[in-house]
């Protein structure tokens, strides 16, 4: 009896990690084809796509179109602008968006239901249907810097950030995280003399681990991978994000190779962020059963 | 050190009342406790008296302010709560000195007195330990030290040992009681277990309905309840409570019986009767005796339950009228059951209540 059921436990596994490999070979093959397909020439790599050789490292194998691609594009510069903007927004939005959220949740203020109401209402509003008045209001809003005041945001790295760095997704995944911390915290804080922003700060902050890592992967993701809107706002090549860059490899002859070796060079510092932050973004994700 | 003036609080939430009027004087270093079943409130007046709850109108006066409006830091008081709140980011050192940290005190004085706590509550051990590495009880001392290292005018308790074990409820409640006499601090402690109440309290605040019932001694409630509810609160295994005939008034001497029941004189306490009316007659399970003869006894009936303690004896007798009384019988003994048994009280040791 027990042997059967042992058998059926091992038979059950099996098939658990077949399936789970399946699903993994899904996800990772088209990074592989990427990869792959970077170090080949373009008529190999056309021809590869084929059969299965696309997945793997045969034929002619160079890196010269990672040498074409730093060529053709200022791939460090794009680079070094989707880390500057994506990094400063990051961190501006998870403070931001994190005391938002606070405010929902642990102060009391009139029309606070209804205000939070609205904010989420605009996560089923789409970026296209307010991409122009934002670029018309973008286009137009004054600036104190170094050369005085200046007006119009266009062509620089503030445009790119300051309309993004809050959000309703997430100040959601704050206001839901912070939902779920035992009341009793803040209020044996607030009872021992803390003012709000010290709850905020030693009390809620320290103990928001797995949101953060959460709220800063999704948000690095839609900042990295932005297109439209500094394609709409950024004319300058020293402000343009990778995405933006990609347009430098579709010119009349499309360089497949060099595309691949720019995307695979591209794709590097999203995955070493997610493999960073996995953790605490995977055990958030179980816990308060929000989806990414 | 501070006392607590309690002057018609009020509390609702839109249309629903809450608290509906209470006035509670609690004397500077006395040990003061709520007690009274779910939803009656006593956390609440709790939390009001914290200022985690705002108070709806009546004042608040803690020491010689009002305080109705302060912030819970203004207040001058410490609370521990049922879930322990301790910070699981913070070690217990941490934990312990964190209202010393916010107030700004030096590291010296935070170390000494931080120290000072763990000794009062023996946790000296635990000091560098995380709360996930404590149990129950452990984490409950911490919420303590918490509490006792501000030196705080009031200290109050909301529920602290419901989480815990019997054995360790038991060893707690003491600690507590010796705390209280260590520090001489006022302290409002709520509860639903009328044991604390009896053995902590110097004074009992018995609630119902966000309203007060009686506030007395612990041994005055026990002996003087006020009402039927009192009396049916305070005392383990609860009093019984048996539907009696006026039969004869005279003055204060009311001569009461039931079908299970043989006449008998009380004198009651409060209330008025009618000869020909209804009351309600209160006898205490430890106030019954079995008599061995059966006509000798006041009430009479059939053995339903026993269950033997060892140091006493509870039997449920099912009385003729089909209602069930407890006798908390002293020492070990048998009662079969379905026996016939015959219970006798003193009548100056049970309690009338009018309808």
């Amino acid at each position: 009896m027990a042997a059967i059921s042992a058998d059926n436990h091992g038979l059950r596994l099996w098939t658990r990690y077949a399936v789970l490999v399946l699903i993994a070979i899904i996800f990772v093959f088209p990074l592989v084809f990427m990869v792959m397909s970077s170090l080949k020439p373009d008529q190999q790599l056309l021809s590869d796509t084929a059969s299965l050789r696309a997945f793997l490292p045969v034929g002619d194998i160079s890196f010269h179109n990672y040498t074409a691609a730093f060529e053709r594009a200022p791939v460090g510069l794009f680079v070094m602008n989707s880390v500057i903007v994506t990094g400063i927004t990051v961190l501006f939005s998870l403070l931001i968006c994190s005391a938002a959220a606070f405010a929902f949740v642990f102060l009391n203020w009139k029309g606070r239901d209804l205000v939070l109401t609205l904010i989420l209402a605009t996560l089923i509003v789409p970026f296209e249907t307010y991409a122009i008045p934002l670029l018309l209001i973008a286009s137009k809003l004054p600036w104190i810097g170094f050369d005085g005041l200046t007006w119009g945001w266009l062509n620089s790295y503030r445009v790119q950030i300051i309309p993004f760095i809050a959000d309703g997704l997430t100040i959601f995944l704050f206001v839901q995280y912070f939902k779920d911390l035992p009341g009793e915290l803040i209020e044996a804080a607030r009872v021992e003399g803390a003012s709000w922003y010290q709850v905020y700060a030693k009390i809620v902050m320290p103990l928001a681990g797995p949101v953060l890592a959460t709220a800063a992967i999704l948000k690095f993701l839609v900042m990295y991978n932005q297109y439209l809107w500094p394609l709409m706002v950024v004319q300058e090549e020293g402000y343009r994000p990778v995405m933006v860059g990609l347009q430098y490899f579709f010119q009349l002859n499309v360089a497949w190779g060099e595309v691949m070796a720019y995307l695979s060079l591209i794709t590097l510092p999203v995955l070493a962020f997610y493999l960073y932050l996995q953790k605490a973004f995977i055990a958030s994700i179980a816990s308060t059963g929000v989806k990414g | 050190m501070a006392g607590i003036t309690l002057n018609d609080i009020r509390k609702s939430y839109g249309q629903v009342h809450v608290i509906k009027g209470v006035d509670i004087t609690v004397e500077d270093g006395e040990f003061v406790v709520f007690v009274g079943p779910s939803g009656c409130g006593k956390s609440t007046l709790l939390r009001m008296i914290a200022g985690l709850e705002d108070i709806t109108s009546g004042t608040l006066t803690i020491g010689d302010r009002t305080v109705n409006d302060l912030p819970p830091k203004d207040r001058g008081v410490a609370m521990v709560f049922q879930s322990y709140a301790i910070f699981p980011h913070m070690t217990v050192r941490e934990n312990v000195a964190f209202g010393l940290t916010i107030a700004g005190a030096s590291k010296e004085e935070k170390e000494a007195k931080v120290a000072e706590a763990a000794r009062i509550l023996q946790m000296e051990h635990l000091l560098d330990r995380r709360p996930s590495q404590l149990s129950g009880g452990q984490r409950q001392r911490v919420a303590i030290g918490r509490a006792i290292v501000r030196k705080p005018a009031v200290f109050l308790f909301d529920e602290p040992l419901s989480n815990l074990d019997a054995a360790l409820r038991m060893d707690m409640r003491m600690e507590i009681g010796k705390l209280h006499k260590t520090l001489g601090a006022t302290m409002i402690y709520v509860t639903h277990d009328q044991v604390e109440a009896m053995t902590l309290a110097d004074k009992i605040v018995v609630l119902k309905d966000g309203m007060v019932q009686q506030i007395g001694a612990p041994m005055d409630l026990y002996h003087n309840p006020a009402n039927a509810f009192v009396a049916g609160f305070i005392g383990s295994p609860s009093m019984n409570f048996l539907d009696v005939d006026v039969k004869a008034v005279n003055g204060n001497r009311i001569t009461v019986a039931n079908p299970s029941l043989d006449p008998v004189e009380i004198t009651a306490r409060h209330g008025s009767y009618t000869a020909g009316g209804k009351a309600r007659l209160g006898i205490r399970p430890q106030y019954l005796t079995p008599e061995t003869d059966r006509r000798s006894g006041q009430l009479h009936g059939k053995v339903a339950l026993t269950e033997r303690l060892g140091a006493e004896t509870v039997v449920e007798v099912t009385l003729a009228t089909g209602k069930s009384v407890i006798a908390a019988l002293t020492r070990d003994a048998v009662y079969p059951l379905g026996s016939e048994i015959s219970l006798s009280f003193n009548p100056t040791e049970v309690h009338l209540f009018s309808e």
